[in-house]
């Protein structure tokens, strides 16, 4: 099918064997203690990969470094920053080239030091091979055990232990043995497809590329053959169809086609396929790619696929196998790696990225954090940098995927920032949480619209956000008075009160802040519901909470109004006494002092207090209410 | 039946990207250097958006010192493919007559090429700019992200590049921010010639091997392509059989002696040799990490 086309044009190379190259992604993980970059670089030397302007620059740089006249400081070839060449150590992941006779390798150069989870993990996440270095000296050690686990736990199927400097060990089989039971023991566990061991000595090439006259007794493969010889996967061919729906194509006669990449499995011409999100039914007319009209499609493919009945879908839909469907859900549990320098806190709101779905999400609980050092699971409040934990999350709305150890493709996530838009994280879908499949939303006769209707009103959450003493409760209890007399149904939630009953349990603490605004826009939401206008004066202080209540609520629904008063006048007035206490410091993480209020940015509604009869403000307020359409 | 070869890999791997792009960036554009990695881009982009052209315009920063060959292809295949193309030359260097003969590769590149493609990305408000660039061309190109976030100054901080991981591309951006996006990121030039052979590819002729007018500068084989090389140069041109294995302005780019006159051939010659195909591009050479440095001031 992908041959035919190409016969004309494809002689010369298919005689030089070139057409037949496989594509391999191989992750090695060590230390520059363990000699990886003289590995790596020995390996790219060898395999005719560096070009020769570039290896006579080596020569004359090793030179300088100290190295003989015709030795060739291989770890030099790996430093491409300014900073890594000035500062003698490895910043970030690096992807370097090399091939054998019949797979092109893309090997994935993770530093073991800085960073090493993240890096390791970028890697890790579509490698098919991870070569794990240890130094013949010292064996496996912490940081061994350490790459191996981040190796499995992203699910590369197969692992080689390559024990290095064996020549300061006097290439002792002994040694090596001891290693490798060790290792093996280790990693049983952790279900691994193919476990192997090589005996090689980086720094003159023994049993790399050139199989080493030192070792007789290691009957087994060298680097580049064992890399060659590893049986590629049909597992993903031969599992369930799917196809995340990247963009949808039209022609010029209209028909349109969805294109995407097939994550999994393969998909023929009349096969019957299931949007996932709908679970609307239709067959496969059309596989179209420039080149052809396919008669079948499968894992790795870039296609669009043309279907016998209109359905509706869209980017973030799945088409999918009907007789094996993903997951369903807007409840998940996860493992999640963070990136991010702010740690990840439990009751906040991100932006969770799928390959080809974007949606808000909220992680909800962190269960424990995973060591992975001991893997033992650690209670956290937070996630720090670097760190791995699993966590439940709750989506906006439903998302399709597998979950991870079935899936690599459909079953990962990134959370992003929702204002920076940096990456914070990456995750590792584990199960739908069984209460998303089983607590289904009760529908109620009665529908929002109704409950308002007789009220005479349309529902609304006044969100008063500002510092403490900045007025937020007067200007609310002002507002719902007015409204009151207008024969409006209201409430005020305000953040003193609630912390005597549902937020009793709550401190101040980032994480306390947090999960106090998640209970309170979850009441406020209710009460929207239940056709209320509910008056929120809560300081709410950071804007990601703010944004997530934002997002619980219809458009339109969620009114954030800033009440800007410089913190000067609020500690002026100081009407519970409290900057008094925090500036002689009997009250810690106090708000605009040693906890940070970030502005809104773009509220609906900002009033301001100083100088200002609140009176003034009150009427702002409820004409801005009244005027919505 | 057979599974899929590297090309093949390499190829959806390209389509996806372009597609991810597509759908989820405001105003994308293609950065189109004329060159062969350009050529592959412009072939790949045409497959990705099939039935329909790729929903972005194609973009020539022009130094006004490319090769006559290149401009003429330039045109042609604009008009082959039927992308729209934009061409944009710095005001500030015709002005000053910035030429690569009296002002050095340094400052000529500064201006016309890093100084021009900022005017261009912010006369438009592009917030994704796709370019050819690989991780096997150069020692800091092996770091980068496919999806490579530029700050409101288009530079590149590569001590903070966003985690990429899988195939779940980080593509948002605020206000005045952007992406370059490399769906070659992982094609080495030997890629690239199999892959223009296998599909048969169109590229600019200067790729094969020609009787052409160079002249020999610091051991560098540079080809007299016009009138403004100075007089005295010019005069020592003698015509050689040559071709060029990357192209960008012509006095800045040096030739290979080589027989290689067709596509075959060319292939044949890279896959046998051993030198980078960088060595001939003389604005590498200005300083080591001078790419690197280019990048963080805005060069693609």
């Amino acid at each position: 099918m992908t041959g035919s086309r190409h016969d004309a044009a494809g002689q010369g190379e298919e005689a030089r064997g070139a057409e037949k190259t496989a594509l391999v992604r191989v992750l090695a993980c060590g230390s520059v203690d363990d000699g990886k970059s003289t590995l790596i670089g020995r390996l790219l030397a060898e395999t005719h990969s560096v070009p020769e302007d570039q290896l006579a620059g080596l020569r004359t740089l090793s030179e300088s470094r100290g190295f003989g006249a015709d030795e060739i400081d291989y770890s030099l070839l790996l430093d491409g920053l300014e900073a890594e060449r000035e500062q003698g150590i490895t910043i970030d992941v690096a992807y370097r080239f090399f091939a054998s006779r019949h797979r092109r390798f893309i090997l994935a150069d993770a530093p073991g030091h800085e960073e090493y989870t993240r890096n390791m993990a970028t890697g890790a996440s579509t490698a098919d091979i991870a070569i794990v270095l240890v130094d013949a000296r010292k064996g496996g050690v912490t940081q061994t055990r350490r790459h191996t686990f981040i190796a499995a736990l992203l699910g590369v199927p197969h692992v080689i232990l390559a024990v290095n400097k064996m020549d300061l060990v006097d290439f002792a089989e002994a040694r090596f043995a001891a290693i490798v039971e060790d290792y093996r023991q280790a990693v049983e566990s952790l279900g691994f497809r193919s476990v192997n061991a090589i005996p090689v000595a980086a720094r003159s090439g023994d049993n790399l590329v050139v199989r080493s006259p030192a070792m007789p007794w290691y009957a087994g493969d060298t680097l580049l053959d064992h890399l060659e010889a590893v049986p590629l996967e049909a597992a993903v061919s031969d599992a369930p169809f799917r196809f995340p729906v990247q963009m949808v194509l039209r022609g010029e006669d209209g028909v349109r086609g969805f294109a995407g990449q097939v994550a999994a499995g393969r998909v023929a011409v009349g096969d019957a396929v299931v949007v996932a999100q709908s679970g609307r039914a239709a067959r496969i007319r059309q596989i179209v790619t420039k080149d052809a009209l396919l008669d079948e499609a499968r894992e790795g493919q870039a296609v669009s696929l043309v279907l016998d009945e209109e359905v509706d879908a869209s980017r973030g839909s799945m088409l999918v196998s009907p007789d094996a469907r993903p997951q369903l859900a807007d409840q998940l549990q996860a493992h999640v790696i963070w990136f991010g320098a702010e740690p990840m806190i439990p009751g906040r709101s991100y932006l969770l990225r799928t390959e080809n779905d974007l949606v808000p999400a909220t992680v909800t609980a962190l269960r424990y954090e995973l060591n992975i050092n001991t893997l033992a699971h650690d209670a956290a409040k937070s996630l720090v940098m670097n760190r791995i934990g699993v966590c439940n999350l709750s989506l906006i709305r439903p998302i399709a995927f597998d979950p991870y150890r079935e899936n690599r493709i459909t079953g990962n996530f990134v959370l992003l920032d929702r204002f920076t838009n940096t990456t914070l994280g990456a995750g590792l879908i584990d199960f739908p949480l069984r209460r998303a499949a089983n607590i289904h939303w009760q529908a109620t006769s009665l529908t929002k619209r109704e409950r308002s209707a007789v009220k005479g009103q349309k529902p609304a959450v006044l969100w008063f956000t500002g510092l403490s003493g900045s007025g937020k409760s007067t200007l609310a209890n002002r507002v719902e008075a007015m409204l009151h007399a207008q024969g409006m149904h209201t409430y005020l939630l305000d953040g003193d009160n609630v912390r005597h009953g549902l937020n009793r349990d709550l401190g101040f603490t980032a994480e306390d802040r947090v999960e106090n605004i998640r209970r309170v826009a979850e009441v406020a939401r209710l009460m929207a519901d239940a056709g209320l206008i509910v008056l929120v004066a809560f300081i709410s202080p950071f804007a990601a909470e703010r944004r997530m209540a934002r997002d619980l609520m219809e458009e339109g629904e969620f009114i954030e109004i800033f009440v800007d008063t410089p913190i000067e006048e609020c500690a002026r007035r100081d009407p519970k006494g409290l900057y008094r206490k925090a500036a002689a410091g009997e009250l810690r993480n106090f708000t605009g002092l040693d906890s940070p209020y970030e502005r809104p940015l773009a509220p609906e509604l900002r009033v301001e207090t100083s100088g200002h009869d609140p009176q003034e403000g009150a009427l702002q307020i409820v004409h801005y209410l009244l005027d919505r359409h | 039946m057979s599974s899929l070869s590297h090309l093949d890999r390499l190829e959806a791997e390209a389509i996806h990207i372009f597609r991810e792009v597509a759908a989820t960036c405001r105003k994308p554009v293609m950065l189109y250097s004329v060159g062969k990695d350009s050529s592959v881009l412009a072939h790949l982009a045409a497959k990705a958006f099939y039935p329909g052209k790729p929903p972005f315009p194609f973009l020539h920063v022009d130094t006004t010192w490319k090769f006559r060959e290149m401009i003429a292809f330039r045109d042609w295949a604009a008009s082959h493919y039927g992308f729209d193309l934009l061409v944009h030359v710095n005001p500030d260097g015709l002005r000053e007559g910035i030429n690569p003969f009296e002002h050095g590769s340094d400052r000529h590149t500064h201006v016309w090429k890093t100084l021009g493609l900022r005017q261009a990305l912010d006369q438009h408000g592009f917030d994704a700019a796709f370019g050819g660039a690989r991780r096997d061309e150069e020692m800091s190109r092996s770091k980068e992200r496919i999806f490579s976030f530029r700050n409101r100054d288009h530079g590149w901080d590569p001590k903070n590049q966003r985690p990429e991981m899988w195939k779940t591309y980080n593509t948002r951006v605020n206000q005045g921010e952007s992406i370059r996006v490399f769906p070659l990121s992982n094609w080495t030039e030997r890629d690239i010639w199999l892959y223009i052979l296998r599909e048969q590819i169109p590229v600019v002729p200067l790729y094969l091997a020609a009787m052409r007018p160079v002249v020999e500068r610091g051991g560098l084989l540079i080809m007299a392509d016009d009138e403004r090389m100075p007089e005295d140069l010019r005069r020592q041109a003698r015509p050689r059989m040559v071709r060029f294995r990357s192209l960008g302005c012509y006095p800045l780019t040096a030739a290979v002696e080589s027989d290689a006159v067709t596509l075959e051939a060319v292939v044949e010659e890279v896959l046998s040799t051993r030198f980078s195909e960088r060595r001939g591009r003389l604005i590498d050479a200005d300083a080591a990490s001078s790419m690197e440095k280019k990048k963080r001031e805005g060069y693609f």
